[in-house]
């Protein structure tokens, strides 16, 4: 392809990309401007109140210029919770997917305790760990760990039989085999996990910041909801979402380059 | 039978780089033991090229897989230098069929895996990689990522990366099965060159009675049911061969004719 031609292709990719929302905007706006109509608030008057949210000096009153406080609360929550999860879900699925005795010890109990919803642990988790943060750190760090647990053991159990065969032949002994076969084989499902318990921790932040803490991107909505603001709730979502979004994208820059040998990733 | 023992003449009294003695292999299958290999008794001098062929089920990848050490040896006795062979090692390389190359190296690093698993310098692992990218020519794609390769490319890759790793002895499992005829026949020539070349002993399975005759030394000819070893021909045609020739023909009938009366 000329490089014209791949301009054009990304321009078209580009303006098919940003149609759906526009068009999604606009049914929005023309079903909520009109008298009469209160319950949901128009985009307009979204987009004014996030303005204020993020930079105040619209209705300068409780919540102008908080966004980044709370924006920088979840963040730290979700990547803590999530670094968390990654740090007790890596090394617990390569013992899974390797050793049988740990399988065998742990997988039973994992499988029964997985399909509990984080939901369902909130008045558990604000029991244990109290009112405040620590509840809202613990079900991030819940719903980012599955996700990441079974795509690691996944992929230490789905390493080719021939890459061991080939690493003994030529000399590897059986513990180099772990460094030097198993781990980069199953980077990849390792990867996916990532991408997907880091989504998950993403989900489950509104419902981690239900538990009484005062700051969050969750806490606002819950917040504005009580008080009726709506404006401030969906603010609060665009937020989620654009933030979500963003830190995916990370990730996926972050495993192009880890990954370039793959024909899925590179 | 008599006819194996007899041969090695050839290899004198010299010890032989491979000495196969009334080798069986036995799997359990369920409640019943299935016989994949019996009775095999072989021995391969150095420097010598082997071809192994047969119908499928004739026990001849297991032979293979017993000499590469992934198999252990259900009786007889199955020797290196006179040492029984206990396991895999870089004496003995394989190359697979389906290549069994490690995706996320490239080219180079891929030869060099051996030489650097066995604890050598990074930089004279890689001047090793880089002499045998250049023997199998693929210095230009020295770089370049296992799934990025055709088929013919990858199985350069294998050969060169047990040839870096000081192996003595090649085993190869139907190295070509898989690639289309044109870059077959190129493998073939590049493969008796290198092998000229680096004094290996190669142990070469294939069902193709042609690519048997092209390269070998000496053809084992083996039959399923249980497998086991039914002749082992020398074929002293000057290389290269013709596979057009008379004398190429007759072989070729009369390989097809073992191979035809025990199926």
């Amino acid at each position: 392809m000329t490089a014209l031609a791949v301009r054009a292709t990304a321009s078209r990719q580009a303006l098919l990309a940003v149609a759906a929302p526009v068009l999604g905007l606009l049914a929005w706006h023309v079903a909520t401007s009109g008298p009469g109509y209160h319950l949901i608030p128009p985009p307009a008057d979204v987009a004014v109140q996030w303005w204020d949210l993020a930079f105040g000096g619209v209705w300068d009153d409780l919540y102008s210029a908080t966004l980044w406080t709370h924006a920088m609360a979840s963040l730290g929550r979700v990547y803590g919770g999530f670094a968390l999860a990654a740090l007790v879900a890596l090394p617990m699925g390569m013992l899974i997917g390797r050793i049988a005795v740990v399988r065998d010890l742990l997988d039973p109990s994992l499988q029964i305790l997985r399909p509990i919803p984080v939901t369902a642990w909130l008045p558990l988790a604000m029991i244990v760990f109290g009112i405040g943060p620590r509840s809202a750190f613990f079900l991030v760090f819940l719903g980012a760990f599955y996700p990441f647990l079974l795509n690691t053991v996944f992929g230490v159990r789905s390493v080719e039989g021939r890459l061991f065969e080939a690493a003994a032949m030529l000399g590897v002994g059986r513990q180099a085999v772990f460094w030097k076969v198993v781990l980069p084989a199953s980077l990849p499902s390792i990867f996916t996990g990532l991408r997907l318990g880091l989504g998950f921790a993403w989900v489950v932040i509104v419902v981690g910041e239900m538990t009484g803490v005062q700051t969050g991107l969750g806490a606002i909505i819950m917040e504005a909801r009580q008080l009726s603001r709506t404006e401030i709730v969906i603010s609060g979502m665009v937020t989620i979402g654009v933030l979500g979004f963003l830190s995916d994208r990370a990730v996926q820059l972050l495993g192009r380059r880890l990954l370039r040998w793959s024909p899925q990733h590179g | 039978m008599g006819e194996v023992l007899e041969r090695p003449a050839a290899t004198g009294t010299v010890l032989p780089i491979l000495d196969i003695q009334h080798v069986d292999k036995r799997f359990a299958f369920g409640a019943e033991t299935i016989t994949a290999l019996s009775d095999a008794t072989l021995r391969i001098g150095k420097g010598e090229f082997i071809c192994l062929i047969g119908p499928s089920g004739c026990g001849k990848s297991t032979l293979l897989r017993m000499i590469a050490g992934f198999e252990t040896v259900s009786s007889g006795a199955l020797l290196m230098w006179g040492k029984p062979v206990s396991g895999p090692g870089p004496d003995r390389g394989m190359v697979f069929q389906d290549y069994g190359l490690f995706p996320w190296l490239t080219v180079s690093q891929n030869i060099a895996f051996g030489p650097v698993a066995r604890g050598r310098p990074k930089a004279e692992a890689a001047a090793i990689a880089r002499r045998f990218v250049e023997m199998v020519g693929l210095t230009r794609f020295a770089e370049a990522y296992p799934h990025q390769l055709s088929g013919g490319m990858k199985q350069r890759v294998a050969i060169a990366r047990v040839l870096a790793n000081d192996a003595e002895v090649v085993l190869m499992d139907e190295p070509f099965g898989a690639l289309d005829a044109m870059t077959r026949e190129r493998l073939q020539e590049d493969l008796l060159e290198i092998w000229a070349r680096a004094k290996l002993s190669i142990i070469f399975v294939t069902h193709a009675i042609e690519e048997a005759i092209i390269l070998a030394d000496r053809v084992v000819v083996m039959s399923p049911g249980p497998g086991r070893i039914i002749a082992d021909e020398r074929i002293a045609l000057p290389r290269p061969r013709d596979p057009t020739g008379v004398e190429f023909n007759a072989l070729r009938r009369h390989l097809s004719g073992l191979l035809g009366s025990h199926h």
